[in-house]
């Protein structure tokens, strides 16, 4: 089946999906680089 | 500007059988007005002239932009019966059924509640506490309340769009002093002539959907009256930073030329009949669009070239001030102490 011939809803709910999971990711790693940069100089001496 | 969607009949027939697509949600949040938020917060943030980890600002910003699209989604879910009888709104994605409206709650109160725990966790809980302020003003006190209630709606509701620069603030310092306050006073101050003078040609628009805007309630005369009045009040204090040590020379400099185009513009509207007459604009006008086109075309304006002109250049002013104080945080150029 060509890319064509996909129906209409489910190109859009594709759309949607990859959407929400990039928004998902990118608040993974937001959260990830805030909280390095909140630990900051604490992290260190513990190594 | 951009176009605001109108739907045309086909457009109508096909909705029904168009399927959301990210780009509809997104609209839901109102991207125009996040960018005007985004940047009164970001001019507070950085007024505040207090070093702040640039990742922590940026989520500062982030926070208040996904907190503006969450109020934008709440509004449009709880609005859609009026956006569907207001050629302006009625191509929003809940009244052009693309969007159901529960989705659009959803959206809201999930995007509310990961803002405000963000703010609050990343930056500091004076700041996560005054955006939860604001989404709730906004959604709750001005949209289910205020809006169907009184004319004095946006002027009373004008505050929720007034508070990002103290957010901002608040975010980079952990505390909100007077001249973070006097920002908020700012936008507080221009939110009514700036809307009232959108309202006086598109009152038509409002009577038909019921929503009681001071044209619609006490008529154009007044309005005209109100605007000048309000302009009255926000010139001295769009020009009080330079006494308070906010803004500087280049700050003077807008807001004393703006004030007077500013007040030269609410006189005409004051002395014009804006209001008096029926929305000109034919169906597929921009908003935003200003001129005389229709006396051009010899169709009756009833002086809303004046009002027209006064909407556009209202919201230049207000980004004129703010970009000023934005480039002398920058640059770091000295703020005024003006003795008064």
């Amino acid at each position: 089946m060509s890319r064509k011939d996909i129906d209409p809803a489910i190109k859009a709910r594709n759309g949607r999906n990859i959407a929400l999971g990039l928004g998902l990711v990118a608040f993974v790693i937001l959260v990830f680089v805030i909280t390095v940069v909140k630990l900051g100089g604490n992290v260190g001496p513990h190594f | 500007m951009a176009r605001s969607t109108v739907l045309t009949p086909e457009d109508e027939a096909t909705a029904s059988v168009r399927h959301a697509r990210w780009q509809d949600y997104f609209q839901l949040m109102k991207p125009r007005v996040m960018s005007l938020v985004v940047f009164t917060a970001l001019t507070g943030l950085l007024a505040a002239r207090t070093p702040i980890h640039p990742l922590l600002g940026a989520v500062a910003v982030l926070c208040i932009a996904i907190g503006a699209g969450a109020s934008g989604a709440l509004n449009m879910w709880y609005d859609a019966d009026i956006d569907a009888k207001m050629r302006r709104t009625r191509g929003r994605p809940v009244p052009a059924g693309l969007v159901k409206g529960e989705e659009a709650a959803t959206l809201g109160v999930v995007l509310s509640l990961l803002s405000v725990m963000l703010m609050g966790m990343a930056i500091n809980w004076l700041a996560a506490g005054l955006l939860a302020f604001t989404i709730l003003f906004y959604a709750v006190v001005y949209t289910m309340w205020l809006k169907r209630w009184t004319a004095q709606n946006i002027v009373i509701g004008g505050l929720a769009g007034a508070l990002p620069p103290a957010i901002g603030w608040a975010a980079a310092t952990g505390h909100a002093p007077l001249n973070a306050w006097l920002m908020v006073l700012i936008i507080f101050l221009w939110t009514p002539p700036h809307f009232w003078a959108l309202s006086l040609y598109i009152s038509t628009d409002y009577a038909k959907a019921g929503v009681p805007m001071l044209p619609v309630v006490k008529g154009a005369k007044e309005t005209r009256k109100q605007v000048l009045l309000y302009t009255l009040a926000l010139i001295p204090v769009c020009i009080a930073p330079v006494f308070t040590g906010l803004g500087g020379w280049l700050y003077l400099a807008v807001s004393g030329l703006g004030a007077l185009v500013f007040l030269t513009l609410a006189l005409r509207v004051f002395r014009s009949t804006a209001g008096d007459a029926a929305d000109p604009r034919p169906a597929d006008r921009d908003l935003y669009e200003v001129g005389e086109t229709e006396a051009k075309r010899g169709k009756p304006v009833g002086d809303a070239r004046h009002a027209r002109n006064l909407f556009a250049f209202s919201i230049l002013y207000l980004f004129a001030l703010f970009a000023a104080l934005l480039v002398e945080a920058v640059l770091g150029l000295k703020v005024l102490e003006l003795p008064l």
